[in-house]
């Protein structure tokens, strides 16, 4: 008798976690990152292999966006026509290609447009360990001083934007 | 009025489906003969009703009435005639009247197509398609409504999605639907079946052209979803775990065991038990793939607007249908005796083997497409798990699947003998390593171990596959051994496809070439022995985008093989940039040009591909659709069914 209820046993399990995927919405996860400078690193450029991205240069003096990305990744795509948006209303971004190839990456740029200005190229995902991301896409708000802000996991949404991250980015602006 | 109509017509299938789930369900507990012969005349009438809803909404489309909301936000006056009809099914409220009318239709069939079957049974049966209607159908009357009114009026509409505005999107949620939606069939009379307690053989017999048709039409939709990202999301890539392709594959691979577990249950009455699970559970992920896609729980670029409330719904829903399926699984499969035994070597243990590698390959698809999910709500993060996981899970579990699929039909039913066999098969070992060998050395190269251990699984899987044919042929004299029934050529054939795939799989995956380059009119490239002559852009405008366009000749040795026409669209609506490759295609390779960003001057950055014997992954598709019909169409399903009438016997007692 047993060995017939295990399969209603499972089904429950899963319907617990679903039902409870349904109730939580946590995109934004407190990240211990938070408050504290962003991690420096150096990485080759995506477009160049020969041009370094350095971190400390680039994350700094200016409020900025650093995005966690990778071609194979969906919900990047789905987000990706936002951050275009975002670009073309002169927010700063910065991407890091998480485990890809560059051919991939560079494709995707190619054929979506462009809304980096700079995009590091992390090919075993080292540095997203340092930066502590659990998975793509992620975001990244730095302020002038190279700190990081705030953390935003999974796709930008406009409703995103203009609750949490348009308002901080803005304040982040006017402060020196 | 027309939408008024098509509401008014939704509530009254919905009310025929309430009749016809209760009084025939209810009759064949109470044995009320009268209450029995309601379930035809109210399934037929419940999918008339459908009928007419469905009507209504595509002419609303048809007539640009942007006073119904969900046509001013998926239509535009612009958009051309076919579109604005598959407009219909673009989002997310018609996409589920879609599924409610396939529903009515296939329970229609069942109505129809019944001979054989025991009036309580057959009640029985429309009675749990009726239930699953009722939850449908009050799920697009409560939460996604397509004939809601939209005030004020707007003076036109918000336009299709561009992606969707393509011939094989527009053709390939019908397609799919029909599938997912017809493994409601072999689920109802497994249901069915638990409830009557008549757990045999007939049962099989009944459900497995249903499920064959079913698993057809899913294996189409597949295809032509793969076939569509192929060319339409770029990359040139056909497959990319995304979790809509998953909520389609998973019942897929469901339907697959099923297919199989079917055959041992209807001749040798074993794995009764398993099948009925099977079949429970090959409509449970189907019903589950409409909760991951349409809940908002996973990202996804197939997203539907996404609704907790609506969530909520699918999720009871969910609960009550496959909870109340286990349940009565849960009490009345330990009464199922399976009385026939069989050797670790035979065909049964053979289809065994088949099934826990299909119901595993099922279950990691599902790990990996819940894994977010369960970070999720964890509350460790939002993650998009990638290819890297399912690429690697994957492989192991499907290659003996491959190896052993050829071989399957080969073997006796309760016992055989390995040696026998391995004398039977051992020269197609040095055959299909050699063809892999020579073809990779003729046309490619020797690349690594690995593609040509693929190349030579997929050579051994269709030749084990069509071995049959060429015993059948030596051992009779001439063609009269080839006179057999329509079902071993469907199980040939559908096993030879999917060889066809893999040889798609193995050598566009590893001998595809591309290249990125800047072109000005006038320049050249050369690839994989093509040359690619760049002529230059042109302007001019489609119905509702303006678009960009190329004009690239392709030379092989001298000699024009091909124009290409790529574009660069840009949608004028909802203001966005589509890319539409171009592409020559053929058996042996296809030519892929798709344009990317225009450069200083006239120049363009262009993306050429050479991808070899890709169509044959889509080929392999629809051998296998084709294979599913064929034995569908077995004589054996018609003749059989008169005799099958009275249930041969009764195995469970509840």
């Amino acid at each position: 008798m047993l060995k017939y209820l295990l399969p209603l046993g499972l089904f429950a399990a899963l319907l617990i976690l679903l039902g409870v995927g349904l109730t939580l919405n946590p995109r934004e996860v407190p990240s211990p990152l938070v408050g504290r400078p962003a991690p420096t690193f150096t990485l080759p450029r995506l477009d160049d292999p020969e041009t370094p991205f350095d971190s400390a240069e680039r994350l700094r003096g200016r409020v900025s966006l650093f995005n966690v990305w990778a071609s194979w990744c969906v919900a990047c795509r789905q987000e990706h026509p936002f951050l275009m948006q975002l670009a073309r209303q002169g927010v700063t971004i910065y991407g890091l290609d998480y485990k890809d190839t560059r051919e991939a990456g560079l494709q995707w740029i190619e054929r979506l447009g462009n809304p980096y200005r700079a995009v590091a190229f992390d090919t075993d995902g080292k540095v997203a360990i340092d930066w502590g991301v659990y998975g793509v896409p992620e975001t990244f708000v730095i302020d002038k001083q190279g700190v990081i802000r705030y953390k935003h996991i999974g796709p930008i949404t406009p409703k995103d934007w203009e609750e949490k991250l348009g308002p901080l980015v803005a304040y982040l602006e006017k402060q020196p | 009025m027309t939408a008024e109509l098509g509401q008014l017509a939704l509530i009254f299938a919905l009310l025929m489906a309430v009749v016809q789930a209760f009084f025939p369900l209810a009759g064949a507990a109470l044995r009320l003969p009268a209450w029995v012969a309601v379930a035809r005349p109210a399934a037929r009438a419940q999918a008339l009703f459908l009928a007419v809803s469905f009507y209504c909404l595509v002419q609303s489309f048809v007539v640009n009435d942007f006073s119904v909301r969900y046509v001013a936000e998926h239509s535009n006056s612009a958009l051309p005639l076919f579109y604005r009809i598959a407009a219909a099914w673009g989002a997310h409220e018609g996409s589920v009247l879609l599924w409610a009318l396939i529903l009515g239709l296939w329970t229609a069939a069942v109505s129809l197509f019944n001979r054989g079957l025991s009036e309580i049974f057959t009640a029985r049966v429309l009675g749990i398609l009726g239930l699953v209607s009722v939850g449908i159908l009050a799920f697009i009357l409560f939460t996604s409504n397509p004939f809601e009114r939209l005030l004020p009026v707007p003076p036109d509409g918000n336009d299709l999605n561009p992606l969707l505005q393509d011939f094989g999107l527009a053709v390939h949620p019908p397609m799919l639907y029909m599938g997912y939606v017809g493994m409601a069939v072999p689920f109802a009379f497994a249901i069915a079946a638990l409830m009557s307690g008549t757990l045999d053989i007939a049962w099989a017999r009944w459900s497995r052209p249903w499920t064959l048709v079913a698993w057809s039409f899913l294996t189409l939709g597949i295809t032509l979803g793969s076939w569509w990202a192929y060319y339409e999301l770029g990359w040139g890539g056909w497959w990319f775990w995304d979790p809509v392709e998953n909520a389609s594959f998973m019942p897929w691979l469901m339907a697959t065991a099923l297919i199989h577990s079917l055959t041992v249950t209807e001749k040798r009455g074993a794995f009764k038990a398993w099948t009925v699970l099977l079949a429970i559970f090959a409509f449970s992920l189907s019903l589950l793939g409409m909760f991951l896609v349409r809940s908002g729980v996973l990202v996804s670029v197939h997203a539907f607007a996404n609704d907790p409330e609506r969530g909520l719904f699918i999720l009871v829903f969910l609960g009550l249908v496959i909870g109340a399926s286990l349940l009565l699984y849960a009490l009345r499969a330990p009464a199922v005796r399976d009385h026939a035994r069989f050797h670790w070597f035979s065909r049964e243990a053979l289809l065994l083997v088949n099934n826990v590698l299909l119901v595993v390959a099922a279950a990691s698809v599902l790990l990996g497409t819940l894994y977010p999910l369960v970070l999720d709500a964890l509350g460790l993060g939002k993650i998009s798990v990638g290819p890297p996981y399912f690429g690697s899970v994957f492989a192991p579990v499907t290659a003996p699947l491959f190896l052993l699929a050829g071989i399957g039909p080969l073997v006796a039913w309760r016992r055989d003998d390995p040696a026998r066999l391995w004398r039977q098969v051992r020269w197609l070992v040095p055959v299909s390593l050699t063809a892999a060998v020579v073809v990779a050395a003729l046309w490619f190269r020797i690349g690594d171990l690995v593609t040509l251990a693929f190349l030579a699984t997929a050579f051994w899987l269709g030749a084990t596959a069509l071995l049959p044919w060429w015993q059948r042929l030596r051992r009779r004299e001439g063609w009269r051994g080839l006179r057999q029934p329509a079902g071993f050529y469907g199980m040939t054939l559908a096993h030879f496809g999917l060889a066809v795939f893999l040889v798609g799989v193995g050598v566009s995956n590893h001998y595809s070439i591309e290249r990125t380059v800047r072109l000005a009119p006038g320049d050249s490239a050369e690839l994989g022995g093509y040359r690619f002559l760049f002529q230059g852009v042109r302007e001019f405008d489609g119905p509702n985008y303006g678009a960009d366009e190329g004009t690239f000749e392709v030379y092989r040795d001298g000699e024009r093989v091909a124009v290409l026409r790529p574009q660069k669209r840009f949608y004028r609506v909802q203001r966005n940039v589509m890319t539409e490759a171009a592409i020559d295609p053929g058996l042996r390779r296809d030519l892929y040009v798709a344009l990317g960003e225009p450069l200083e001057g006239d120049a363009w950055s262009v993306r050429l591909y050479v991808k070899p014997a890709v169509r044959w992954i889509w080929l392999g598709g629809l051998l296998m659709m084709a294979g599913g019909l064929l034995a569908a169409a077995d004589r054996r399903y018609r003749t059989a069914r008169a005799t099958a009438a009275a249930p041969a016997s009764v195995n469970a007692t509840a």
